[in-house]
């Protein structure tokens, strides 16, 4: 499945307290913390991304994206407010972890990123790993999931996986 | 060919000879973790699989980071913890007034030993390196799969090793010598990777000195820190632990994908800038920076030593009249332990407040939140943006002696500026 999105893009070590701050995990519910993603980001500060981002938008950061805190709430944000896929240039583990355990597709593509700017139109095929830059023309290439971790984003997520395999 | 320790567990774990980098593997578990903010999402999914727990003894709920319940919604998950601990008579958990900071009671009550492979839905669960296990931060989804089977899925990491040496001058703590490390190497300087300490001056440093540099190898994006199992080990885990544990050794062959050293007598006392914990500096270079607020407390520093260290400074001396000091003892022990040793006292003459325990200011839950324009030096892990409370606040992460130089003087100091 493909998805044609616009650019939400942020730098670099973007850390799970920026993209979730600790005052909103008393719930867990995806629709509360979608409501507060990326509130404490000093990124785009005159468009907010919780009141503006639209569905299908795609999120790009910098190095070691997801950094800091184990808290699934980061990725569960993310995914709530619409984003059907994260690129970056690399993750911090456990967010890496956390996003393919809860279905949420990431692509690692290093220093491409740089080639992507805030607003540029994307189409993305999370499962070959193709990135066409549709404002640019360019096309890049992540690294395509190993072994069975391809297993557990093929079935949508670990919980999915488990079942599947009882 | 040798393996180092990490791989040693994660070996023995999966049930494999050896292991290499790379190699993706599942493990069997020894123990698995969860606080009153990553457990009931991981409680939720763990209700979709439809199994029972895997091991009532061997799964930990610690209800540390909204506790005392801050709100109403935190009291709800509370709840859910206690109501899922109780149903399913989970033996290791612990309710407000015998509650502490997970990864420090953990470790002192002897919970987590040395080469068990341990999974927390905590990002600082790899403070249980410092008693050599394999331990490592998940999120809620892993961990509510690890309460029905038992079992997580790895990567083999590459593994840093760190060369320690020298003798530890005073004044030095665990706090850093990780903020040192971190200072050279990034906050992405271990990425996916294990960081081994090894060498003469492991020997020189206390267990709550290991624990404190474990606890932060997340901070260099570390999957784990691990040290090696040895006298000063050997004595902290007798006593504690009862169940049949077998620590790892590095084999003399082992491989690493590159050697840090680290010289502990040329260590001077630091403190990392706002907004990542690689912006360490000398305190000795900073110049002044006043502060509102200091916390002396967390997973990082919320031991007896750590109070101990806090104490010392503090003695016949008042908090300056400028800032707020928060002290928070890791486990009702160390309160306990504290208040025998007179800290307490020490502590309350010197105008600080003393709190229960809880992660509370850490992580911006309760407990000492800072408005915009505020700055604090913390014992904690994290300064980034808004860490603390408002967006425009700052956190500088520094050890016990620093903190406690500093809310004496009103500016980032070291003890040796006291008087």
């Amino acid at each position: 499945m493909t998805h044609e999105g616009k650019v939400w893009r942020y730098g670099d070590n973007i850390d799970t307290d920026v993209i979730i701050p600790a005052r909103y995990l008393n719930s867990f519910d995806p629709k509360d913390l979608a409501a507060h993603c990326m509130e404490d980001s000093d990124e785009h500060q005159d468009a907010p991304f919780a009141t503006n981002v639209v569905e299908g938008d795609i999120m790009v950061g910098g190095k070691n994206f997801g950094c800091g805190s184990s808290r699934e709430h980061a990725p569960v944000a993310i995914k709530a407010a619409g984003v059907p896929v994260v690129i970056a240039a690399d993750f911090a583990r456990i967010f890496y972890r956390n996003g393919i355990n809860i279905g949420l597709p990431l692509l690692e593509i290093g220093e491409d990123v740089k080639k992507i700017s805030h607003g540029d139109k994307l189409k993305v095929d999370p499962s070959t790993g193709v990135i066409e830059n549709l404002t640019t023309g360019e096309t890049f290439h992540a690294q395509p999931l190993p072994g069975f971790v391809q297993e557990i984003a093929k079935a949508g997520g670990l919980i999915n996986y488990i079942k599947e395999k009882k | 060919m040798g393996m180092n320790m990490t791989e040693k567990i994660l070996a023995q774990h999966a049930g494999l000879e050896s292991v290499v980098p790379g190699q993706l593997i599942t493990c069997k578990l020894d123990m698995v973790l969860a606080n009153d903010v990553t457990a009931p999402p991981a409680i939720k999914e763990f209700d979709k699989i439809g199994r029972p727990v895997f091991d009532n003894t061997k799964i930990a709920l610690v209800p540390d980071h909204f506790t005392p319940n801050k709100d109403i919604k935190a009291a709800g998950l509370a709840k859910t913890v206690r109501d899922f601990a109780k149903e399913n008579k989970i033996k290791n958990y612990f309710e407000v007034g015998r509650v502490g900071i997970e990864h420090v009671i953990l470790p002192e009550k002897g919970i987590v030993a040395p080469g068990m492979c341990i999974i927390g839905a905590d990002s600082h669960t790899c403070t249980y390196g410092a008693v050599n296990a394999f331990s490592t931060g998940v999120g809620s989804t892993d961990l509510g799969v690890a309460m029905a089977t038992g079992e997580a899925w790895f990567k083999v990491p590459k593994t840093i090793k760190v060369e320690l040496i020298g003798k530890k001058p005073k004044n030095i703590c665990g706090k850093d010598v990780i903020l040192t490390l971190i200072g050279k190497i990034g906050v992405d300087g271990a990425l996916y990777k294990s960081l081994e300490f090894a060498g003469e001056g492991v020997a020189e440093l206390t267990m709550t000195d290991r624990l404190t540099i474990a606890n932060m190898a997340i901070e260099a994006g570390g999957k784990n820190g691990i040290f090696p199992y040895d006298k000063v080990a050997e004595e902290y885990v007798k006593g504690r632990v009862d169940y049949d544990f077998t620590p790892v050794e590095a084999d003399p062959d082992a491989q690493y994908e590159k050697v840090i050293t680290i010289n502990l007598s040329e260590l001077t006392p630091v403190v990392a800038f706002p907004h990542l914990p690689e912006n360490t500096h000398p305190v000795s270079e900073i110049g002044e920076i006043k502060i509102d607020q200091v916390i002396i407390g967390s997973c990082t520093n919320g031991r007896f030593e750590d109070l101990e260290q806090a104490a010392e400074v503090f003695k016949g001396h008042k908090v300056h009249p400028d800032v707020r000091c928060i002290i928070i003892p890791g486990s009702q022990k160390v309160y306990m332990d504290a208040i025998h040793a007179g800290y307490v006292d020490i502590f309350v003459e010197a105008g600080c407040a003393v709190s229960t325990p809880t992660c509370g200011p850490c992580l911006g839950a309760h407990m000492g939140i800072m408005t915009a324009g505020e700055k604090a030096v913390s014992t904690t892990n994290r300064n980034f943006r808004g860490r603390m409370g408002h967006v425009d606040s700052e956190v500088y992460l520094a050890g016990p002696y620093v903190a406690a130089a500093s809310a004496i003087l009103g500016r980032i100091a070291v003890p040796e500026e006291v008087e």
